[in-house]
């Protein structure tokens, strides 16, 4: 009798379970349907995608928006595997807090390397094996090392195994990149809920380079947790009001 | 302070259809923490039991108590104690009343269960059937066993070394079947004194058919062993099933403690090999075997070791661990390389490699599994096998999961657990916001704030010597100090850095009141801070944190 391994394929699997029938052009929708149409349909799976955040302060929004990318990838069962360079157990999302955005945190696989190098070593076993739906590559918030080579490698391995590659490039100057969108992430004011208490999370994106396509700033999202989808921020007047000031602090 | 036994075999030759075979048995005691029974002289033990004995303690008696039905019992008493004439069964309290100076230690079970466990595998030397009886004897069926000791009393004698050794006091006797040396061991003068001779108790009957044979006048077991069988079954129950297998009637067999092999594989080399790639191809070879038995036994390992035992002595190891129960040579194979990979330093042939050998020492079970009907594989669990390759390269403590805990203070409420194990965390409640931070700031940083007297909300707060003009706010949300860890006092909370200065103590060791806001800023922050105690109450000023980060 030949033996197989006994453990069932995890039932996250299918979007990316075998390289060779994975469609390399699948896309996932956003959810917010004018963003779709001018994606021409959502971003592309098996690719590498980049999230800058705006400022110092936006590193905990750009994590949050790479992790609801992930969510769409993937869907609420796909896996995540999240690469950290960081301390031993530092680094890693809080629990509950990914709880209330709608991800299963039992489905998130924390791997925390201690450099760069490491890191994209790391990087390139995970997303080349098919088995992690989506990966989420989180460097320190000013990474020296992820230069146009890397990031090719990166693509050129997503495209092979299917993997949705998300690199979080933090407050680091944008350098050549393989990658097919590259995204500027801030906080923006949430919608309220009654007695003036902060809404869902609400984000300013720009997609700010796009292969084969013309950049595309001034997006505002929000996250439905329960629909674990984006939609589009509601303009109220202080929105408009702070999104000229941030244009300003952009440029 | 007893213990007991040993028997005896004589080495008759077994042929079938020749009449009884006569397969003695020993068994041996150590030094247990019970009385022997009232007829005998009393054994002590100088050593105790288990390795939980304080240091001996010059001229202190000793003793070892238990509670028994609400009275605290001596179960073993010191030589010193002995002589001072106290006995097994006395109350503590009359013992102090006699020797205020009593050293009283509480009896520890679990060690005497690893005391009589290290005894059992010392004696595993004389026989392969060997068997604990509990509390404190060892019943060894040496049947065959004796040739390389001349005798058996070779054999006892040099058991009773070996063990004397060890720090027991023995007491053994041989027999026919475990009762008869049992019998011998506890009740008998010696290793071979006449069975006829014991007393009842060595029937080891309950106490209350011992009493009725004693009023009886039936005394000594010669005194049962000439009446009908008949009549003793009818009057004592199973009394004289126990005479019967005492006299050696009855042969009840000893279930042996066995020891599963452990699953290993050696290649020694005529010539030592100078190349490590040939060192690798051996080991996958080794696997194969491994492999192979394991699925006799319908196990995978767990965790694989490799040695390379290098011509000079040194004997450089890998070792690989799987988040499963594997055993396909290829799947460890190239975890064996991923492995050799992350080293800091290659392995060093050297002068090159006189044996190489790999240990599964760690196996869960694992059934085989059978391959789809039109031939095709199973997919393998590749996450797992993405994990086992992580492992290797980065280490265990690198992959992780979060698992919730049940605490309700924040930074206590995650467990970092292994990649392998499936934690369930529970689903939010619709149509909320987000009310836990994407971030949690641990250990949570301290702001200034400014807020309305004595409990408002916050309304500006400087973190990193940047202001934030609060917008919107919720809260708070109270969130109080675990009041049962409260009392056990600052001390438990202490921790120590690498150069064993004292690191600042959680907040959480402070036991005061939380109270959390959620708050965003202007520009669309949002943060999680909290009021750490309540002004008035349990403190005077409360300080002001930031403890997260929403998304």
């Amino acid at each position: 009798m030949r033996e197989s391994p006994s453990l069932p394929p995890a039932p996250g699997l299918q979007l990316s379970a075998s390289p060779l029938t994975a469609e390399p052009c699948v896309r996932f929708a956003l959810g917010s349907p004018p963003l779709d149409a001018m994606l021409g349909g959502g971003l592309q799976r098996g690719q590498l995608h980049e999230v800058h955040a705006a400022s110092d302060e936006d590193l905990a929004s750009m994590a949050g928006f790479a992790l609801m990318l992930a969510l769409r990838a993937g869907g609420r069962t796909g896996h995540i595997v999240w690469l950290a360079e960081a301390k031993r157990g530092d680094g890693l999302l809080h629990g509950p807090g990914v709880v209330e955005l709608g991800a299963d945190p039992a489905r998130l696989l924390f791997v925390t390397v201690r450099d760069e190098k490491s890191l994209l070593k790391a990087a390139a076993d995970v997303v080349r094996s098919p088995a992690a739906g989506t990966a989420v590559i989180a460097p320190g918030p000013r990474p020296r090392h992820l230069d146009l080579t890397a990031t090719r490698r990166l693509m050129l391995f997503a495209e092979r195994s299917g993997v949705t590659v998300l690199l979080l490039r933090g407050l680091g100057e944008e350098m050549p990149s393989a990658a097919a969108t590259r995204w500027r992430v801030a906080a923006a004011p949430s919608t309220p809920l009654e007695a003036d208490a902060p809404g869902a999370p609400a984000f300013a994106v720009d997609l700010v380079k796009r292969r084969g396509g013309v950049p595309s700033p001034g997006w505002r999202l929000e996250w439905d947790r329960d629909a674990a989808s984006f939609r589009p921020a509601p303009l109220s007047s202080t929105v408009a009001a702070d999104d000229g000031e941030r244009r300003v602090a952009v440029a | 302070m007893m213990a007991s036994d040993a028997w005896r075999s004589r080495n008759v030759p077994f042929l079938p259809g020749t009449g009884r075979d006569t397969i003695r048995r020993m068994v041996e005691g150590y030094p247990g923490p019970h009385g022997n029974a009232p007829s005998q002289p009393q054994h002590p033990s100088t050593t105790g039991c288990g390795g939980s004995l304080p240091p001996p303690a010059g001229k202190e008696l000793t003793v070892f108590t238990e509670k028994q039905a609400n009275a605290v019992r001596l179960t073993a008493l010191s030589r010193e104690a002995l002589a001072a004439g106290l006995t097994t069964g006395l109350t503590l309290a009359d013992a102090r009343a006699r020797l205020p100076g009593l050293v009283a230690i509480e009896r520890d079970h679990t060690a005497e269960a690893r005391l009589l466990a290290r005894a059992v595998e010392a004696c595993r030397a004389y026989s392969p059937v060997v068997a604990p009886a509990p509390s404190d004897g060892i019943v060894l069926d040496i049947a065959g066993c004796t040739h390389a000791y001349g005798s058996e009393d070779g054999l006892v004698a040099d058991l009773a070394r070996r063990l004397r050794r060890q720090g027991l006091t023995l007491r053994l006797g041989l027999g026919d079947t475990p009762e008869a040396a049992r019998a011998r061991a506890r009740f008998g003068a010696g290793p071979e004194a006449d069975l006829l001779a014991l007393p009842v108790e060595a029937l080891e009957a309950s106490p209350e058919i011992t009493l009725a044979l004693r009023r009886a006048g039936l005394k000594r077991i010669m005194d049962l062993a000439c009446r009908p069988r008949r009549m003793l079954a009818a009057r004592f129950g199973d009394l004289a099933l126990r005479l019967g297998r005492l006299l050696g009637e009855e042969d009840r067999r000893i279930t042996p403690e066995r020891l599963i092999d452990p699953v290993f594989g050696l290649r020694r080399f005529a010539e030592p090999i100078g190349r490590v790639e040939d060192g690798l191809a051996c080991l996958a070879d080794l696997l194969a075997e491994a492999g192979a038995t394991l699925l006799e036994r319908h196990e995978g390992g767990r965790r694989f070791v490799a040695r390379f035992f290098r011509s000079d002595g040194a004997v450089p190891g890998l070792v690989v661990e799987t988040g499963r129960p594997v055993r396909d040579p290829g799947i460890v194979m190239r975890l064996f390389r991923e492995r050799l990979e992350a080293l800091a330093d290659p392995i060093d042939p050297g002068f090159g490699f006189d044996c190489i050998r790999l240990d599964v020492p760690v196996t869960e079970p694992l059934a085989p599994a059978q391959d789809g009907l039109g031939g095709e594989d199973r997919a393998a669990a590749p996450l797992a096998e993405l994990v086992d390759r992580l492992v290797a390269r980065l280490g265990a403590d690198r992959i992780a999961r979060v698992a919730p805990l049940d605490s309700h203070i924040p930074e206590c409420a995650v467990a970092i657990v292994p990649a392998a194990t499936e934690p369930h965390w529970p689903a939010p409640f619709p149509d909320d916001p987000p009310l836990r931070p994407l971030r949690l700031l641990d250990p949570p940083q301290p702001i200034e704030v400014t807020y309305g007297l004595p409990e408002g909300p916050p309304r500006r707060f400087v973190w990193q010597r940047r202001a934030h003009e609060v917008a919107r706010w919720e809260g708070p949300e109270r969130i109080a100090a675990e009041w049962w860890r409260r009392r056990i006092g600052a001390e438990t909370w202490l921790r120590r850095d690498a150069d064993d200065h004292p690191l600042p103590l959680p907040l959480c060791a402070s036991g005061r009141t939380r109270d959390y806001y959620r708050v965003e800023d202007k520009a669309g922050h949002r943060f999680w801070l909290f009021r750490h105690g309540l002004a008035g109450g349990e403190t005077e000023m409360p300080a002001w944190y930031v403890h997260g980060l929403f998304a």
